[in-house]
């Protein structure tokens, strides 16, 4: 995946690095790992795991917060800095820790009923206000940790604990609720696809500002084969749209199907066959404004077949977290750091002898 | 005409006009110049919710009252010797407070048939005999504002608006107040339009002689400067003083200073204070909701700042949850609630102290948050660095429980000397702390100072220190997840063990019992020290044999608090609330505390006090 490197701040441009190869091992906690066999968790684990000494960062400087929810177990079994939260508030954590400091690289980890709905607040502002953080949001569609309810992200007519005659309630599409938010990084992957998954995390890691992946993941218990869909060979060509930076929007084993805007100013799948190459959509993530990458969110969502995967959208706007650091800076250049006597000896004052 | 002067030991006024009539201003600047001719003062501003409830409505009142005196004084006063009233709602809601003799001065120009209808008056009270009992002053303030400025290119509208200057130089006449601060003020205001300062200025002037010429004013009145300890003073509120000690308390600490908040009254100005001080590296966290606030200044915790929250009590049940992790992780955390009366929405202008059960207990588990209230508006700056010595000592959430009395009202301080305020160490681990049983050190977040029982303050960027805490129970030492029963007994054990051990830390409560045997002790907490101690001023006057104690230090409370509680054979605890504090002593203490409450959103008035301890002294 090749993405303009954009003009500004690289996302770890402030991380202290270090020359010492790191393998995955260092980045592995003591602790055992207690999801169930089978967790599309572990494959996210291992891949976060293996990535990581690659960016060549100090480990101590590498944080994970979560909230609650099976996936929020995650930062117990990185051997790095982490939190281990309350349901849905680790995005509002996350913001306090990155504003005051710049030097961290820090992960928040939620599950869809982390992110998507008790924490569902926390999350949007995070991300219109982008601060530099990594917001990972495992999906798997399903309520885990408390055994089995229908989520935000769950299909309409879901049959769980809490709904025995079906959902009725229209789920959100987590790419497009955070492209709705203006979130400048924006990307889906799959739990199986190590490579594609790796890639777009290093993306999201150097991207500066909030970068939001949502990672589709199987929960093997309660909501198993959720993405099969999108895994199994025979349907996932025509089911998995790959999104690349500057390349025409393709699909299908032979690449037969194509993405093309319409007159009407939306978008439509084609036969590549039938239609002049030049007609079909170049992806683009740097457009400024998020509408286009929303209309790629549409295309479609795991249960209409066609899920668009990758980055959607990465855009270079000024993190939140470095603006705050430059008002204190350009204050204390101002008139220089804080003088404690004189802030309290300022104002009308008198005195008596 | 020479006008007669006269002397007085303290004079009490009350502003009271419409929200648009700037009342508050004038009570501030009428403040600026008595702080500066060394009165001692104390302020309460008394507003409503609304910004701008429709003009001239009864809920639209604002009102500002002062007490200034040649000696201490600790309350804003009980009721007014003179009440300021700019407009016929004004004279409604407030003249009921105005003793008979008072002093009413009223701005005739407002008694129009239409604005008395407002508000439910069948004749003019100006014209009837209802105000025969006071001194009243009818003064067309607005329209001889109107006149001194003529020839100023103002809009009418600018030149009417000015009457609280001409009614504050008219007050600043009658008890002789240097002006100085306010024209500097007014200078300073209106720096970007002259034409409006030089006409406010006028307006300012006209009203001072308007008092020397007019007969209505035969008497001027001297008040004394106080004595008071020498120094640099300056007056300060209770949110100005709470913020200025976080802000001390950081560079004392030397750690950076993040703030968490969402607007909510009466806590706000705090947020807006910390706001204009980046220059000590102050961040302030506009969040999206009163749980990304806290969220947010324990994450900074998380990372070695000062992570502090503000609210009132509608944010602290949204906070609860948090404040509940903060325990759970140990990591110092300061939640302002600026108490304001409940429940719910309730009076969010007005004081109560009825949260202080909420503090203890208003979390699920067996959660201990150790508690700090302030005395007095200028007691919140060591109230505040207090509780930061408490967090940062024993690595815990500390509430600090000002209200809105507190937070609003004012006093002279005298401005401390940088270098006698506590210093306040705070030490970040960096070195591995245990052993495995093979030999190999390792990093243990949770084993504990043995004498505060703190855990270490190990921050990302640490090598070798890497580590994950959260709110699952976690091991006693290791910090890993235990779900072990008996762990579970002794980490609950340790960390109210924690908190009581602060204890050992705190000054002892002080009793002031200058005869040595009262049989009575009145003991309160928060803001009732102003009126509390004014009413035991009153009732020793008269021979009344009472002691006084107060608490600043609710969780724990200091060591020696069941002696002194037990030492007396009655104890009266006075409290804006339904009897919290009585019942945290009568549970721990089992001492029969008497209660005596007020939820009025109003502070105690000194001789409802002074009062209710004779009453206990005669039965
Ligand atoms: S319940 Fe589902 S999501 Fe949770 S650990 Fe088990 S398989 Fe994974």
């Amino acid at each position: 995946m090749s993405i303009p490197l954009q003009g500004g701040r690289k996302g770890l441009d402030l991380v202290p690095v270090t020359d010492e190869q790191a393998t995955k091992k260092d980045y592995t906690s003591d602790q055992e790992v207690r999801w169930c066999p089978g967790c599309g968790d572990y494959a996210i684990l291992a891949a976060v795991q293996s990535f990581l000494p690659d960016l060549g960062l100090r480990r101590e400087n590498i944080v994970c917060i979560s909230g609650i929810g099976c996936a929020a177990r995650f930062p117990y079994y990185l051997n790095t800095y982490g939190m281990h939260s309350i349901h849905g508030r680790a995005p509002a954590i996350a913001t306090g820790l990155a504003t005051s400091r710049p030097d961290l690289s820090v992960w928040v980890i939620g599950g869809d009923g982390d992110f998507m709905s008790i924490g569902g607040n926390h999350l949007i502002h995070a991300l219109r206000r982008n601060v530099n953080l990594k917001l990972l949001l495992f999906n798997n569609r399903i309520y885990g940790l408390t055994k089995g309810q229908y989520s935000p992200t769950s299909e309409v007519g879901k049959i769980t604990k809490s709904t025995p005659v079906g959902s009725i309630d229209t789920p959100f599409n987590p790419v497009s609720l955070a492209l709705g938010a203006e979130a400048t990084f924006v990307a889906r992957t799959i739990d199986s696809d190590r490579k594609h998954l790796t890639s777009v995390l290093r993306a999201a890691a150097e991207h500066r500002g909030a970068a939001f992946v949502e990672i589709l993941q199987n929960c093997d218990i309660f909501n198993d084969g959720a993405f099969d869909v999108l895994k199994n060979p025979e349907t996932r060509d025509t089911a998995v749209v790959r999104l690349e930076h500057g390349k025409a929007i393709t699909f299908g084993a032979n690449g037969e199907k194509g993405v093309r805007l319409t007159g009407r100013g939306g978008l439509e799948v084609v036969d590549t066959s039938k239609v002049k190459s030049e007609t079909l959509l170049v992806h683009d993530v740097s457009h400024t404004e998020p509408a286009l990458a929303f209309m790629l969110s549409r295309l479609g969502n795991v249960d209409d077949g066609v899920t668009p995967i990758g980055v959607f959208r990465a855009v270079d706007q000024p993190a939140y977290d470095d603006q705050v650091n430059a008002q204190i800076e350009q204050a204390q250049a101002a008139a220089g750091t804080g003088d404690l006597a004189a802030l309290l000896a300022s104002g009308d004052t008198w005195t008596i002898n | 005409m020479t006008k007669q002067v006269q002397q007085r030991e303290r004079v009490i006024i009350r502003f009271a006009g419409d929200s648009g009539d700037g009342m508050q201003l004038t009570g501030d600047r009428f403040t600026s110049e008595t702080a500066e001719f060394g009165n001692d003062i104390s302020t309460w501003p008394d507003f409503p919710a609304e910004i701008r409830a429709p003009a001239g409505t009864l809920p639209g009142v604002s009102a500002f009252q002062l007490q200034f005196a040649d000696h201490d004084v600790t309350t804003p006063g009980d009721a007014p010797d003179v009440l300021v009233t700019m407009n016929p709602a004004a004279l409604k809601s407030q003249i009921a407070d105005l003793p008979a003799g008072g002093d009413l001065i009223v701005n005739s120009d407002e008694f129009t048939k239409r604005n008395l209808a407002k508000v439910g008056y069948a004749t003019n009270p100006l014209e009837d005999d209802s105000l025969s009992s006071y001194q009243v002053h009818s003064i067309p303030l607005t329209s001889l504002t109107v006149k001194a400025l003529e020839g100023y290119s103002i809009t009418r509208k600018d030149a009417e608006r000015a009457k609280n200057m001409f009614a504050l130089g008219l007050l600043s006449w009658l008890y002789n107040r240097p002006i100085e601060t306010t024209l500097a003020f007014l200078e300073r205001k209106f720096a970007k339009t002259p034409e409006l300062a030089r006409a406010n200025i006028t307006a300012f002037n006209a009203g001072w002689s308007f008092g020397e010429t007019t007969e209505d004013f035969t008497v001027r009145y001297e008040v004394k400067p106080a004595v008071m300890p020498r120094g640099l003073y300056r007056n300060i509120t209770g949110n100005t003083a709470l913020a200025y000690g976080l802000i001390a308390a950081g560079v004392q600490s030397k750690l950076s200073l993040f703030l968490g908040s969402y607007p909510i009254t009466p806590a706000s100005d705090i947020l807006h204070e910390l706001s204009k001080h980046k220059r000590f590296g102050v961040r302030t966290f506009q969040a999206e909701d009163e749980i990304a606030g806290v969220g947010a200044a324990l994450g900074a915790a998380f990372g070695g700042a000062l992570g502090i929250t503000t609210t009132s009590g509608p944010g602290v049940d949204l906070k609860s949850e948090a404040i509940g992790l903060a325990v759970a992780l140990e990591l110092p955390l300061i939640i302002c609630d600026i108490q304001r009366a409940g429940p719910s929405t309730g009076m969010p202008t007005k004081a109560e102290q009825s949260d202080l059960l909420l503090a203890m207990f208003g979390r699920h588990g067996e959660a201990p948050v150790p508690i700090v209230a302030p005395q007095s508006p200028a007691d919140c700056f060591d109230a505040a660095i207090e509780a930061v010595r408490i967090a940062t000592t024993y690595r815990t959430p500390v509430f600090l429980l000002s209200d809105a009395y507190l937070a609003n009202g004012s006093e002279p301080w005298l401005v401390p000397d940088v270098a006698t305020l506590p210093e306040l160490n705070v030490e970040f681990a960096t070195e591995l702390n245990h052993h495995k049983p093979d030999g190999t050190p390792e990093f243990w977040p949770y084993l504990r100072d043995p004498e505060t029982l703190a855990r270490p303050w190990a921050i990302p960027g640490t090598p070798g220190l890497e580590h994950r805490i959260g709110g699952i129970e976690k091991a006693d030492g290791s910090g890993n997840i235990s779900y072990d029963p008996s762990n579970h007994d002794t980490m609950v054990r340790l960390r109210q063990a924690k908190v009581d051990g602060i204890a050992a830390s705190i000054p002892p409560l002080e009793v002031d019992d200058p005869t040595g045997d009262a049989d009575l002790l009145v003991l309160g907490w928060g803001s009732t020290y102003g009126p509390i101690g004014a009413a035991v001023r009153d009732v020793r006057d008269e021979g009344g044999k009472v002691a006084q104690a107060h608490l600043r230090h609710l969780n724990p409370f200091p060591a020696n608090t069941g002696d002194v509680v037990s030492r007396y054979s009655r104890v009266l605890i006075p409290e804006m609330n339904l009897g919290q504090l009585a019942m945290l002593i009568r549970a721990r203490f089992l001492v029969d505390a008497m209660s005596y409450t007020s939820v009025r959103g109003l502070p105690f008035k000194a001789v409802e006090l002074s009062e209710a301890i004779r009453e206990v002294l005669s039965s």
